[in-house]
This record gives C-alpha cells, structure tokens and sequence, in this order.
C-alpha cells in the first residue's frame, strides 16, 4: 500500500507531521503561560511582550527563519550556549520545529487569550472561596473553561506549522529525511523535471491532513461544547 | 474570642465605604438598599475585596490589618460564600460541584456529605449537570457547595434576590434549617420579611455606612433610620410565641411582647417561637378603647416617638411602645393633628393583620 509514495515523499510525511505535533506540543505551556499574563495581568513591558509574540505574523518568513538563524544556530547567541549542553536545532528536524513552534505561537497566543479573557472571573472567585490557592483553580476551574480555545489555537498552530516553509526553509535547510517537510518536499518537485505527479500527490496529502485536524479539533470542541453545555 | 468584627474604610470612584460592626453567632443581616455598599462589605470579608484601611478580625484571627500590611487570602479565610448568582462550575456536575472544597479544607470535623444533600434536598440532583438546574436548584447546590468547605462563616449575598417568589419559598426553609446548624451567617439582603424571618441581629447601611445595628426586634421600629423606613414592607418585627388555638375560629393566640394577637390557624405546637411583621400601614390608632370594633387585635400603649414630616407626603410615621415592644403606625398628618398626638399620649393601637415570618 505504500508504494504510491516514493520513500522520499513518505519521510516528507511523516517529519511534517513529527514536526507540527512537536511544535504544537511543545509551544502550549509557554502560550498559557504568555496568554495568561497578556489577558491577566498589568506589567511593565505588556505591549512589547505582545508586540514581540506577533512579530512572526507581520515578518516575511524568511526574516524570521534569518533570525532563528541567528539565534539559533551553532555559533548563535542560544545555540552555542544550547549545544554545550546537548541541544541542537540547526540543520535537525528539532529546528524545524522550533520555527513551526515560533510561526505558530502569534495563532496559538490569539486563541488562548481570547478564551482566557472570555473566562467568568466569578467562578474564580467562587473557587478561591471554596479554599482553592490560585494553582488550584487555574488547574481545576479557568484550565477547563478554556479548554475550546486550547483545541483551537492547537489545531490554528498545527495547521500553520504543517505550511510552514518560508522560516523552515531559511534555518534548517531542505534535507530530505532531516528537514524536508511536506511544503519543502512539493517545492523540491516542482523545481524537477517529472515532479508533477509527486508534488500533486503531495498536495493532496496536505489538504487531508488539514482537513482532518479541522474535523478533529470540530469533534473535540462539540464534545466540549456538550460538557460545557451552558 | 468568638465572633466577627469589621472596621473598614474603602473607596471605589466616587463610592465610600465606611463601615464598622460586629456580629457574633446566629443570622446577621446586612440589610440596605443597592448601592449602600452591602456587598462590597462582605466581600471586604469574604477576602474578594482589599480595604484600603482597616480591620477584619474573625475569631480572633487577623484577617485584614492594612496597618500591619496583614491580608490573608480568601482560599485561608475558610469564610464560605454563596453569591447572588450561584456560581456554579458549568464544567462540573452537581456532585463535583458541591465536593469542590472538600478536600481543600483540611480536618474531619463539621457537616457530612449525607446530612448536607439530605438537608438541602439536592439527592436528585447529584448527577444533572449544573447547567440544568432551575435558579432554585442551583442555589441550593451552592449553599451546599459553601457548606460542605467547612466554613466557620458563611457569607450569603442576597440569595434569593434572582429568584421569582415561588422559588423564594422554596429555599427559604432550607435557609432555616441552615441556621440551626449553628454557623454563624452574614445575610446580606434588601427584603425586610427576609431578614425578618431569618436573621437575629440586623446591620442596617446607607450609603456606604453602618446606620443602625442590633437585635432586630428593636432596630426594625426605629424611625431614624431611612433605610428601614422607606422598605415597602416597613413595620415592627416582633418575635412571638403560641399560646394556644381556636380551631373554632380557625384562630392561633400568639403572645408578643406587645401583648396577645390573633392569628389565623397555625400548624405549630404551643410555645413554639416564630416571628412576625407588623406592617406600619396595617395599624390604625385610636384615643380611647374602641367599642363594637371588628377589631380582633387591640394593643394599649402610648406615642413613643414622632417621624420626620416629608413635603408632599400626606402620611407620616409614629412609634409606639406597646408592653415592652415598639410598633410602628403610619397614618395621615391630618388624623396625627385631629388627635393632637405627641410623645406621651396613651393611645389604642388596631392591628388589621398580621404577616407571619416563618
């Protein structure tokens, strides 16, 4: 059954997806965390923050892959300092998830906030009243209130980093079976003789899997929705 | 040193608090019209609200010293809280719902979770979503929630303010047996027949200051106060106790401090204690005992105190004592003048009727 992909165009596949779930994942925590304090609370620096979380939105994609470059690279500001102690991003499939995590975070913040905003600070009231500590009713109160607007910034994230090209491209190269994601991988057959084929094929491939994350984030918000059936 | 005491200043635009009372066990009600600065009050208590100068101490525990930087946080006040509007989780079942402090307040002591749900008759619902329950049903759930985290105050901010009277009367027995569980409660409310039924002592504010307190008994007839007098169902609220029944008559003999009233049949046992509002507009005044009255209920006593006369309004306000109770009789100026009343006149007061509390 897999011999209507060639291998090259299997190991497309499935890195795109490794690198878009890696990067979803991985950018979660740090986006409530960024969410919270942009819906929340009232610092010095607030605008700047938000400034900088929405810069990947406004800059051409290459500019931040140049960046990431930059920062990220092995002789990077981070990225000498991150290899002393083991972690490589460039040129590895871990970089292009970084800069799926990074191209992703604006959509994922977006989401996150609104749905924190949205959040009836009452019942958070309530829950300290009841003796829950601020922890504990962020876990057990405004955590799954929010959860529909987790689902949605996830699917928003993944469904950009399974597109992400321009960044990708810029900071980890297009390695096939290191960095060749999907979009690299059609770009790759399209600058080929006889890629067509290839590349429509490819393209077919992305279209389900966006569709599918859209169907899947669409069950799971219903399913949220019923629970939270107000 | 048991008890709750409160001495705050706070301000909020152009809003400003000021307020200081004392409460020890039993029902207290805070009782004023919106905007006296009730809620903000107890939720100055309740922790939800940082005075900015003053005291909170519940017994004997500093909860708030602006002076000594102390607030303590309302998930360590253990003060439970049943708001307006409910509050449930809509992510959590009714069960969930009213476990959420459970295991939060620490110890074994207090009330089960049996007893809180047989109480307050929520056994049916325990495993309908919060999202489905009527306004009555929910509030009771929230009452049990308050509960079952083990409070050693419980905070109750107009309670049944959302509610329509049908589902007033179905919580206000629930409500009754609350207090005889014997956790102090902070009643905050605008209903006079509310605090009347349920609350020992009265905390009365306006604007943003405490304006009278004290047994309910006395502070209801006091006419000084503007916020008690200008509820619609300003009176006398009298504590009284069968005496025996006329079933006849279809009539229960009640003795006040007042003296004897009628009333219609009660099912209660005699020497039950219940209470009662005397309405000021249900009293009429006469200066001699009145002859061939269908007057069932007559009560000798004399002009205590005059109201204020206010432009415009045909009517004003006396206060009687009566035995070793005050009644309050809102009447026309004219009449007050044809009679030529003042402080002192011996006068017969009728009561027309009688509005039971509980």
């Amino acid at each position: 059954m897999t011999d209507w992909l060639t291998p090259d165009e299997w190991a497309a596949l499935r890195l795109s997806l490794l690198v878009a779930a890696t990067g979803t994942l991985a950018s979660l925590p740090p986006g409530i965390g960024i969410a919270y304090l942009l819906a929340r609370r009232r610092f010095w620096g607030k605008s700047m923050l938000d400034m900088v979380v929405h810069l990947p939105l406004v800059l051409p994609p290459v500019v931040t892959g140049y960046l990431l470059l930059l920062g990220f690279g092995r002789r990077g500001l981070f990225g000498a300092w991150l290899a002393e102690i083991g972690i490589v991003f460039s040129f590895r499939w871990t970089g292009a998830a970084l800069a799926c995590a990074v191209m992703g975070f604006p959509l994922l913040v977006r989401a996150l906030r609104l749905s924190i905003e949205a959040v009836d600070r009452r019942l958070e009231q309530a829950a300290a009243t009841l003796g829950a500590n601020p922890l504990q009713v962020f876990v057990r109160v405004t955590l799954p209130l929010i959860l529909p607007g987790v689902i949605a910034g996830m699917v928003l994230a993944f469904a950009k980093a399974m597109g992400e090209f321009g960044a990708t491209i810029t900071f980890v190269s297009n390695i096939p079976g290191e960095t060749q994601t999907l979009p690299s991988a059609i770009y790759t057959l399209t600058q080929i003789p006889g890629g067509e084929a290839g590349a429509m094929r490819l393209t077919l491939i992305s279209i389900i899997v966006s569709m599918a994350a859209l169907l899947m984030s669409e069950l799971l918000a219903r399913g949220v929705a019923r629970r939270l059936a107000a | 040193m048991r008890g709750l005491s409160v001495a705050v200043e706070h301000r909020q635009g152009a809003f400003r608090l000021e307020a200081a009372f004392e409460a020890e066990g039993g029902v207290t009600a805070l009782f004023g019209r919106s905007g006296s600065g009730k809620t903000t009050l107890i939720n100055v208590v309740g922790g939800l609200l940082r005075p900015e100068r003053g005291r909170v101490v519940l017994d004997g525990e500093m909860l708030v010293d602006t002076e000594a930087r102390r607030f303590v946080p309302p998930h360590r006040r253990r003060i439970g809280y049943v708001f307006q509007e409910s509050r449930l989780f809509p992510h959590l079942d009714v069960r969930a719902n009213l476990l959420f402090g459970r295991r939060l307040a620490r110890g074994t002591d207090g009330i089960s979770f049996d007893d809180v749900v047989d109480l307050l008759g929520i056994v049916p619902l325990l495993a309908r979503h919060a999202a489905g329950l009527s306004g009555g049903e929910r509030q009771r759930v929230a009452i049990g929630r308050a509960l079952l985290a083990r409070p050693r105050l419980l905070l109750m901010d107009e309670p049944l303010a959302a509610l329509d009277v049908a589902r007033k009367a179905e919580i206000l027995p629930f409500l009754e047996r609350l207090r005889d569980l014997g956790i102090p409660i902070l009643y905050v409310s605008h209903a006079l027949s509310e605090v009347g039924r349920l609350a020992d002592r009265i905390v009365v504010m306006e604007d943003g200051h405490v304006a009278a307190a004290g047994p309910v008994d006395e502070v209801s007839a006091r006419l000084d106060v503007a916020a008690l007098r200008s509820a619609r169902e300003a009176g006398a609220i009298l504590t009284a106790r069968v005496e025996a029944h006329d079933p006849g008559f279809a009539l229960t003999q009640v003795v006040t401090e007042a003296g004897p009233l009628y009333v219609p049949l009660l099912e209660r046992p005699v020497g039950a204690s219940l209470r009662i509002l005397v309405s000021a507009r249900d009293v009429t005044l006469s200066l001699y005992p009145p002859k061939g009255t269908s007057a069932l209920n007559v009560l000798a006593g004399h002009v205590a105190e005059m109201g204020a006369e206010v432009a415009g309004d045909p009517t004003m306000e006396v206060r009687l004592v009566c035995g070793g109770a005050s009644l309050v009789v809102r009447l026309t100026r004219r009449s007050l003048a044809e009679m030529d009343l003042h402080p002192g006149t011996s006068v017969y007061a009728a009561v027309k009727s009688v509005a039971l509390l509980d």
